[in-house]
């Protein structure tokens, strides 16, 4: 009974650091530029959800101030990941417009291929 | 919690496939449902930026950058076996930490002790705005959503400067 | 480029209530969930499917580059601009309790310049992101 418990109480958080650590295993197992990128942002992600699930306090309601509610869940966490989300992407189209370059310069998006075409002495 | 788990699923499917159209569009079933989670989590807001930002805009970048470059990912030359075990030793020590968290939703959880109920009371008398977050964002934390504008209009900058030049294509593949 | 009529007259149709939801997102955002964020992704997201449907150049024409790129420098501005106003009127930077007779309304004001700022800077940049990875291909 007290393992259930403990399943319900941070499944939530299991789930964040199973999407961490993928993004993680992403960037650094994967040669690819895009899906590094997709690794970034899904570790991005996952923070996101590390924020807003301790903001939530059951049986309440969204942060708007309206009569006839009284428990609210915590609005500073949402703030926050209101920012991160825009930055993410923001930072996200910085790294695909280096890709892209990286392309034209090498005709590749491959990290191996890269580093191959360095070693012929280019 | 089934969201949470459809979206476990969705991320081994983005780890295992090598089609990158195949993972563009993954990501994008995978924002959905962190959307869908968030709606759950009582993040409004938050659901919202994240289902046009993540679904839609970062989904049509990347589109346009797969048009660019290659569809098809480059079979690793290397074994996975030293990530593997970097990232499996990290959820280790992570899973390790969760133990002493505080349980999932209860109102009297430390997060919720300090700063947020006085945002939740002094809202409407201070700025007459009823949705907090939008008050904290604009108000409270102003300096905060100043630099995080000033973020943007770098990185819009940046990718203008980056992109936009005339494009000189390398001297080996001219057609 | 020939694309299908009903996609054409449906987006053309679909077009002025994105933009009008939008601006809802925008001056909504004090009562219900939205803001400038939400507001300038959507708000960019017409010019997209614009773009998408009737091709680059004429989303070009019709939202010329330049007033996109000074679109990003303007929302910035104005957001600073407020911070530096409430300054002068004898506040701190970003305190705008001073920018009108009573603070909470003062307050209001400032929230809603300040959500402009951001709606202008956001969607000026994801215009200005799509613009150049599109332009790039050709």
């Amino acid at each position: 009974m007290e393992f259930v418990e403990q399943i319900v109480s941070h499944y939530n958080q299991w789930i964040t650091i199973f999407l961490m650590v993928a993004g993680l295993y992403i960037v650094v197992a994967r040669g690819n530029m895009v899906k590094k990128l997709v690794g970034l942002s899904l570790f991005q992600t996952s923070v996101y959800l590390l924020y807003l699930s301790p903001g939530k306090i059951l049986g309440g309601t969204a942060p708007i101030l309206e009569e006839g509610f009284e428990v609210y869940s915590n609005p500073l966490p949402h703030v926050l990941m209101l920012t991160a989300i825009v930055v993410g992407l923001a930072t996200l189209a910085v790294g695909l417009a280096l890709v892209v370059r990286i392309n034209e310069a090498y005709g590749t998006i491959e990290e191996d291929e890269i580093f191959a075409d360095g070693e012929d002495g280019k | 919690m089934v969201l949470l788990t459809l979206m476990a699923a969705v991320t081994i499917g983005i780890v295992r496939a090598r089609n990158l159209f195949a993972v563009v569009v993954l990501s994008g079933i995978y924002s959905f449902l962190m959307a869908s989670v968030m709606i759950v989590l009582d993040a409004v807001d938050v659901a919202m930026t994240e289902a046009s930002v993540g679904a839609g805009m970062s989904m049509v970048l990347m589109l346009g950058v797969l048009y660019l470059t290659k569809v098809e990912e480059a079979v690793p030359s290397h074994t996975p076996w030293l990530p593997l075990f970097v990232a499996v030793g990290t959820a280790a020590v992570l899973l390790y930490g969760t133990v002493g968290l505080p349980p999932f939703g209860a109102a009297e959880n430390i997060v919720h002790a300090h700063v947020a109920p006085r945002y939740l009371e002094q809202s409407i008398a201070e700025t007459t705005v009823p949705n907090v977050v939008t008050s904290v964002l604009a108000s409270y934390r102003g300096f905060d959503t100043l630099g995080e504008t000033v973020v943007i209009f770098t990185a819009g900058f940046a990718v203008l400067l980056l992109l936009r030049g005339r494009r000189r294509s390398r001297p080996s593949d001219d057609a | 480029m020939k694309f299908d009529l009903i996609l054409r007259i449906a987006s053309k149709l679909l077009l002025p209530f994105i933009l009008l939801f939008a601006l809802y997102v925008q001056f909504h955002g004090d009562y219900g969930p939205g803001g400038g964020f939400q507001a300038g992704v959507i708000g960019a997201a017409m010019v997209i499917l614009y773009a998408i449907i009737f091709g680059l150049e004429a989303a070009k024409r019709a939202v010329p580059p330049i007033v996109v790129e000074t679109m990003i420098a303007l929302g910035a501005l104005l957001f600073a601009g407020v911070g530096v106003t409430s300054m002068l009127l004898g506040g701190e930077f970003l305190n705008y309790s001073v920018l009108a007779h009573e603070p909470a309304h003062g307050q209001h004001l400032g929230i809603l310049l300040v959500e402009l700022g951001v709606l202008i800077t956001v969607a000026g940049t994801m215009v200005t992101f799509f613009y150049t990875f599109a332009g790039r291909g050709r």
